[in-house]
C-alpha cells in the first residue's frame, strides 16, 4: 500500500493537525516505509478469525446511575488558556 | 551502603524499627540528584542547582518514603505534562488512583516527575520536549523509554523507586537497558484512572524498583479494582511478597524459538542463555516452543496503539488545558494548536492511526490487526496451557546510542520487538538484570506469565536474583 501526499494532507485535517510542506514531505516517506513493513499481515488468512479489540472478558461495564461531587467550575477552570466566568473561551464560531 | 542507595524494603524496616529518620533519605537522596542529575537528566523541571534541597518541602512530605512518578500520571497540584509542550504547566486537579493509593500506603509523591518520550511514543526517552534523559552506566547511550526517567531516576540512585507505564514494553525495556526491575501487570490488574491515555487497550501503570522485594511491594500497593475504570478487573491482590525465597524446582518455563533469531545481538544472546542455564541449575523445566505469530506483534502494534492514540489525543485542542496557538478561527486555533504543541513522532502516530481508522482503510489495517491480535493472544493461550511461564531476552540488543534511531521511524519499533507481544495478548511481565555486555551495558531477562499471575513472576525472578548479584552492581556516575 502506498500512501501519497495528498492522502496524508486529508488524513492530517481530519486529525486537525497543520503541516508545512516540509513536513508532509518527510512524513510521506516514513509513512511509506511504515506501512510497506505493517503490509506483513496481508500475509495471514483471516477470514475465520474474531477481531480482539482487549483481551478482557468484560464488556458493556455499567453502573447505578447516582448522582456524585463534580469538581468545582474553577477548579478545572485552572488550567484553562482562556476562560470568562464558569466557561471556556474559545475564537468566534459564529459570525 | 548510602541511604540513596538502599531498596525501599530496607528502609522501610529500618523506618518500622525506629532506626532511621526518613528526613535523612530526602537529604540523601538530594545530594545525590545535585551530584548526578546534571548528567542523567532523569527530571523535569529540575531545578539545577537545588538550592534548597529537601528543607523547602513541608514536614509531612518529608516524613515519608518518597516514590518517583512517570510524568503522565495526574498528580494533583504537581506539574503532569506528558513531557509534551501541549500539556505545558498542566497542574491535575486531581489524583490517578495510582496515586491515591501510595499516598494511603504512608507514602510520599516525589516533587520532580520522571522524564519520558512525549506521550509514551519512543523507546529512547529522546522524544521528551525537555530533551533525552541519559543511561547511567553510559551517558553516551538512552536509558531506554518510554519510562526512560524512570529507570534512569532508580538506576543512578536519584529514586528509591518508581513508577512507569508500559504500553509495548515502556517500563520493561528501559529497566533492561539501565539494569534494574521493571514490571508490566496484567491488563486490569491496575487502575488507568489518572494515567494520560495512549493505547487504552494495552497501558498498564507498573513499578521500576533496585530488586524483585521492592517490585513485589509496590505492585500489591498499586494493584486492585477500581470503579473510575471500568477494565479494571475485580479479583483479589495476594500479598505478592508471600512467594519470595520459595523454590523453583519443576517450574515448567517455555523458551520461545522465535525470540532468538537474526537481529539479536550475539552478545546478548550469550548472557539470555546463561542465565537460562542458571534457572535450570535452580531446578527449573526448560523447553523450547513456538510462538509463530511473534513475528507479526510489531505491524499488529503499530495499528492498534496508534489507532488508539489518535482517538486519545485528540482531546488535546487548545481548548480546556495547555497550550493554545493564537488564531482567528477555532479550526485554525485546533490545527495550529495541535501542530505547534506536538512533537513530530506524535504527530506521526496521530497521522498514521488516523489513516488505519480512516474511511476505505479501516478494514485493510484496523480490523486485520485486531484479528492477527486473536492469533497473537491463542499463541500465549497454547503455551501457558503447558507451561508455568515463558522466558525472553527484554530487549534484541543492550542500549543503544543517542541518535542512533532517532532518524529512523521503522528501526526505533523495532527495538521493542520482544515486549510489545506481552501487551497485545495482555499477560504480565518482568524484566531484571541478567548480565552486562563487555562494554559494561546492563542485558535485561524477560519472564511473562498466565493472565494475574504476577506471583509466578516474582517467584522466579526472586530465585534469580537471590542467586546472582547482577542487581547489586551500581553504575560509577
Amino acid at each position: 500500500m502506498s500512501i501519497d501526499q495528498d492522502t496524508i494532507k486529508h488524513v492530517a485535517h481530519l486529525a486537525r493537525i497543520e503541516l508545512e510542506e516540509q513536513e508532509l514531505k518527510r512524513l510521506a516517506g516514513e509513512l511509506y516505509a511504515i506501512l510497506n513493513f505493517i503490509d506483513k499481515l496481508k500475509q495471514l488468512d483471516v477470514e475465520q478469525v474474531k477481531p480482539s479489540s482487549h483481551i478482557l472478558p468484560i464488556s458493556n461495564v455499567l453502573r447505578e446511575d447516582n448522582p456524585g461531587v463534580s469538581l468545582p467550575c474553577q477548579t478545572v477552570l485552572e488550567n484553562a488558556p482562556a476562560k470568562k466566568g464558569n466557561f471556556f473561551t474559545v475564537p468566534k464560531i459564529i459570525e | 551502603m548510602e541511604l540513596h542507595q538502599s531498596s525501599a524494603h530496607s528502609l522501610i524496616k529500618e523506618l518500622k524499627n525506629h532506626t532511621l529518620k526518613p528526613q535523612a533519605v530526602w537529604d540523601a537522596l538530594y545530594r545525590r540528584i545535585q551530584q548526578a542529575e546534571p548528567r542523567v537528566k532523569a527530571y523535569v523541571r529540575c531545578p539545577m542547582p537545588l538550592a534548597d534541597g529537601a528543607k523547602s518541602l513541608a514536614d509531612e512530605v518529608t516524613a515519608k518514603i518518597p516514590v518517583t512518578i512517570k510524568d503522565n500520571i495526574c498528580t494533583a497540584g504537581l506539574p503532569t505534562e506528558c513531557c509534551s509542550r501541549i500539556l505545558e504547566n498542566f497542574r491535575p486537579p486531581y489524583d490517578a488512583t495510582v496515586i491515591r493509593k501510595l499516598k494511603e500506603n504512608g507514602l510520599a509523591i516525589f516533587p520532580f516527575k520522571a522524564n519520558m518520550d512525549e506521550f509514551a511514543f519512543g523507546s529512547s526517552t529522546e522524544n521528551s520536549f525537555f530533551g533525552p534523559t541519559r543511561n547511567p552506566w553510559d551517558i553516551a547511550c538512552v536509558p531506554g523509554g518510554s519510562s526512560g526517567g524512570s529507570a534512569a531516576a532508580v538506576a543512578s540512585d536519584e529514586a528509591i523507586w518508581a513508577l512507569g507505564s508500559d504500553t509495548g514494553g515502556s517500563i520493561r525495556q528501559p529497566a533492561s537497558f539501565c539494569g534494574v526491575v521493571g514490571l508490566k501487570p496484567t491488563y486490569g490488574r491496575v487502575s488507568r484512572f489518572g494515567l494520560i491515555a495512549f493505547a487504552s487497550s494495552l497501558d498498564q501503570i507498573g513499578p521500576i524498583t533496585k530488586d524483585v522485594e521492592d517490585a513485589a511491594i509496590l505492585t500489591g500497593m498499586i494493584s486492585g479494582y477500581d470503579p473510575l475504570d471500568s477494565t479494571s478487573v475485580n479479583q483479589p491482590v495476594p500479598d505478592y511478597t508471600a512467594v519470595l525465597g520459595q523454590e523453583i524446582k519443576g517450574i515448567k518455563i517455555a523458551i520461545p524459538q522465535e525470540y532468538f533469531i537474526s537481529g539479536m545481538d550475539p552478545e546478548v544472546k550469550e548472557i539470555i542463555q546463561v542465565a537460562i542455564a542458571q534457572l535450570k541449575s535452580l531446578g527449573a523445566l526448560t523447553q523450547q516452543v513456538t510462538l509463530p505469530h511473534t513475528e507479526y506483534a510489531v505491524p499488529v502494534y503499530y495499528i492498534i496503539a496508534t489507532a488508539e492514540a489518535s482517538s486519545n489525543l485528540a482531546r488535546f485542542d487548545g481548548v480546556q488545558y495547555g497550550y493554545r496557538a493564537p488564531a482567528d478561527n477555532l479550526l485554525q486555533m485546533y490545527k495550529l494548536t495541535r501542530a505547534q504543541g506536538f512533537g513530530p513522532e506524535a504527530k506521526r502516530r496521530i497521522i498514521l492511526g488516523t489513516f488505519a481508522l480512516s474511511h476505505g482503510y479501516y478494514d485493510a489495517y484496523y480490523l486485520r490487526a485486531l484479528k492477527v491480535r486473536t492469533l497473537i493472544k491463542q499463541d500465549f493461550d497454547r503455551v501457558f496451557g503447558e507451561f508455568d511461564c515463558v522466558v525472553t531476552p527484554t530487549s534484541p540488543t543492550s542500549a543503544f546510542k543517542i541518535g542512533e534511531k532517532a532518524t529512523d521511524p521503522l528501526q526505533m519499533y523495532l527495538s521493542d520487538i520482544y515486549t510489545i507481544s506481552v501487551n497485545l495478548a495482555g499477560i504480565p511481565a518482568i524484566s531484571i538484570p541478567c548480565g552486562f555486555t563487555r562494554q559494561g551495558l546492563p542485558v535485561g531477562l524477560q519472564i511473562m506469565a498466565k493472565p494475574f499471575n504476577e506471583e509466578m513472576l516474582f517467584k522466579v525472578a526472586h530465585a534469580f536474583e537471590r542467586n546472582t548479584e547482577w542487581h547489586k552492581l551500581k553504575p560509577k556516575l
